[in-house]
């Protein structure tokens, strides 16, 4: 098996935490020799995930935990976020993301539901486990192997 | 990790300028500040993102409910001098179509 160092950190389901993860977040992609514009995908992927989980805890209204895991590898990094409240519906979810049409009116925009949508455009892979919780693991390479934000291409299946 | 705002007020344009990290923390305190100003009637409300040097998903659900708000009351939206990190989340969601983004200054930024 490839050889991994792992990170990981627990904090409240709190707004106030994500930009606490987003600064560890930033420290490990730098040691690990993301570019400058990797590192700021990442954070921002890092920070969908746990607005996600936040705002879930907080329609349960439950004070729950965030836990998150940076696996560490040669050439990439796989990052698990955990939060251990109910589950949601997925497909509901996904139906509900994408890129806006300029065709649409003004009064018809949605306020939310990019989140998952910028996880996906701005990561390599990603894959979301429901069963207990919401679970999502994604992965960034360290090349220089960009992914197009035209491209689509990651699946959320598995 | 925070934000800071301040609001200018000339004739018919209120300008907001905004510094630091726009995310699910200090989300809730930007539309606390930029929602009353778009509901003034037939406005400008330009928002100087200059200094704003993170944005994620939640800072779009802000300007959007801002441009919604600014439509009803005939106002305009519009934001200004864009770090290119915070533009990009407005390309990749589609967004830079439908608000008025005057983008990043290059090169003369500090």
């Amino acid at each position: 098996m490839e050889r991994f160092d792992f990170v990981e950190i627990k904090v409240p389901a709190k707004a106030e935490y994500v930009g606490v993860v987003r600064l560890t977040m930033s420290g490990i992609a730098n040691r690990m020799g993301f570019s400058y514009e990797a590192i700021e995908d990442l954070k921002v992927a890092v920070s969908e995930a746990i607005t996600n989980a936040v705002s879930h805890a907080y329609n349960e209204k439950e004070q729950g935990e965030i836990t998150i895991g940076f696996g560490i590898y040669e050439d990439h990094i796989e990052i698990m976020i955990a939060d251990h409240g109910g589950s949601f519906n997925l497909t509901e979810v996904k139906n509900g993301t994408g890129p806006y049409k300029n065709t649409e009116p003004v009064e018809t925009l949605r306020e939310g539901g990019f989140g998952l949508f910028l996880i996906e455009a701005l990561m390599d892979d990603v894959k979301i486990n429901n069963n207990y919780g919401v679970i999502v693991l994604m992965t960034k390479y360290v090349s220089e192997k960009e992914v197009d934000i035209d491209d689509d291409q990651v699946s959320t299946t598995q | 990790m925070n934000l800071t705002m301040n609001v200018i007020e000339e004739n018919e344009k209120s300008i907001l300028n905004v510094s630091g990290e726009i995310d699910a923390y200090t989300a809730p305190k930007l539309k606390e500040t930029l929602l009353p100003l778009t509901k003034e009637e037939e406005k400008t409300v330009e928002v100087n993102l200059e200094n704003v040097n993170y944005m994620d998903s939640t800072g779009l659900g802000v300007f959007i409910s801002a441009l919604k708000s600014a439509k009803e009351s005939n106002s305009k939206l519009t934001l200004v001098n864009l770090q290119d990190r915070v533009l990009r989340i407005f390309e990749i969601t589609g967004l830079d179509d439908i608000i008025d983004i005057r983008a990043a200054i290059r090169g003369g930024n500090e």
